[in-house]
């Protein structure tokens, strides 16, 4: 546990940087901003206690936050989704449970679980993102199309960067 | 105590979302504006529905009472213009022109006929003799020139509109004092033609044309229009057209102003001819 600490600082650090300096530049279209960012909380370890899960989001919402200048909109969504993520590891977890020494990913837990696990939490996210950044529930609909289509464009980022990363991390 | 405890660990997981959430949304709330904006409104929204229910409530409980008073209003408003009607309010003002010594009587009027269209257009006065009015009055509007009074009955006035050929008033330009005689030309309502003013004069397009008060009938300084055009004519003096500052086609009230002084001074002028 203690030795993935060096690869999750690194990642974190990785992550924050891709959507700081590249993500958040892109806008297909007007309103599509991918946020690939949550995949550092969809790869923490099945063993992380809850309250530090909950820490991590607030850190990583607010270090986004601090670079998109709109304190506090992602730190509330991250930690909405972090919150989540134990209850729908519960629901969505194979027969037999999880098993020790394996990471929530694509590889061990084959494309089907994964893309579940990670559509769930990366919905709940932009949900909870868009709305508040609007604020308000009027224009309910044209909100829902955007978190819709963040959402694909989110999830292809992150398996995409799922086999980038699978080399690395089968050590 | 100990199963309180329990019970916090059992759920510190919600407790911390919560804490950590609620924080999240405070740090939104407070450092983007546009989110407080919305918050704001949202809460005062908010109260204000729950403040319009119990109006309306409260609104439908009083309908008789507030019946009553829009009743009463109504007759009081009806009074008020009956008397308005009726009465005939005759209101005088002093003014006391300490520089030239003179006093002047301001009444009001309503002009009840007027004509713009013909070449010795009159105005009538809803005042005559019995509200203190006398020919020579002289009659402005809202600081500018309108005319003269001609004849006065016991409650009409008729008033020598500026727009008549006969008529002849002395003016002078505003900012060099240069004063020559304005008369209607009969061209349209809102032209005035002022000559005898010298060529050696600094006139502009735009200066502002004034009453000279040598007349003895209006004061001095009354605005009667803006220069609008000027030709030299017959070698030593400026044919000027002169734009109206009053609107002759939509007045309605005008001010009669009577001269306390104006005998005395005429009666002086009349000693100088006769000794001459």
């Amino acid at each position: 546990m203690i030795k993935l600490l060096p690869r999750y600082i690194i990642n974190f650090i990785i992550l924050v940087l891709i959507q700081v300096f590249i993500l958040n530049n892109i806008q297909l279209g007007g309103f599509v901003n991918p946020y690939l960012y949550v995949l550092f909380i969809l790869i923490l370890p099945f063993e992380t206690p809850n309250w530090l899960l909950l820490v991590v989001a607030l850190l990583l919402g607010l270090t986004i936050d601090l670079f998109s200048n709109t304190l506090g909109m992602h730190s509330s969504a991250t930690v909405f989704m972090a919150f989540l993520r134990p209850q729908v590891l519960k629901i969505i977890s194979p027969r037999d449970g999880y098993e020790s020494e394996t990471l929530p990913q694509l590889r061990f837990y084959g494309a089907a679980w994964y893309l579940r696990y990670a559509s769930i939490l990366v919905f709940s996210h932009h949900l909870f993102l868009f709305y508040i950044e609007v604020f308000k529930l009027s224009n309910f609909f044209a909100t829902f199309a955007r978190v819709i289509l963040n959402t694909i464009f989110t999830l292809i980022l992150i398996l995409i960067s799922q086999y980038f990363f699978r080399k690395d991390t089968r050590r | 105590m100990r199963s309180l405890l329990n019970f916090l660990l059992r759920i510190h997981f919600l407790l911390l979302f919560i804490l950590i959430e609620v924080f999240s949304i405070a740090l939104l709330v407070n450092n983007n504006h546009f989110h407080k904006a919305r918050f704001v409104n949202f809460t005062r929204e908010f109260s204000g529905n729950l403040y319009q229910k119990t109006t309306d409530l409260k609104q439908y409980l009083s309908l008789v009472e507030e019946n009553q008073q829009l009743v009463e209003e109504n007759n009081r408003l009806l009074n008020i213009i009956e008397s308005t009607y009726k009465s005939d309010e005759i209101f005088f003002r002093s003014v006391n022109d300490s520089i030239f010594n003179q006093r002047y009587r301001y009444t009001s009027a309503r002009i009840i006929n007027n004509s713009v269209n013909k070449k010795h257009n009159f105005i009538t006065l809803n005042k005559g003799s019995l509200q203190g009015i006398k020919p020579e009055m002289a009659v402005v509007s809202g600081g500018s020139i309108v005319g003269i009074v001609k004849g006065v009955s016991n409650n009409f006035a008729t008033v020598i509109s500026l727009l008549n050929l006969d008529y002849k008033v002395s003016a002078k330009v505003k900012k060099n004092e240069y004063f020559g005689s304005l008369s209607w030309d009969g061209e349209g309502y809102q032209t005035a033609i002022l000559t005898e003013i010298p060529l050696h004069a600094d006139i502009q397009v735009g200066d502002t044309i004034v009453t000279s008060g040598f007349s003895s009938i209006y004061p001095e300084g009354i605005t009667i229009g803006y220069i609008n055009d000027f030709t030299e004519k017959g070698g030593s003096f400026y044919e000027i057209d002169v734009k109206l500052s009053t609107d002759f086609k939509n007045l309605s009230t005008v001010n009669v102003i009577g001269n306390l002084m104006q005998l005395e001074k005429i009666e002086l002028e009349e000693q100088n001819l006769e000794n001459d």
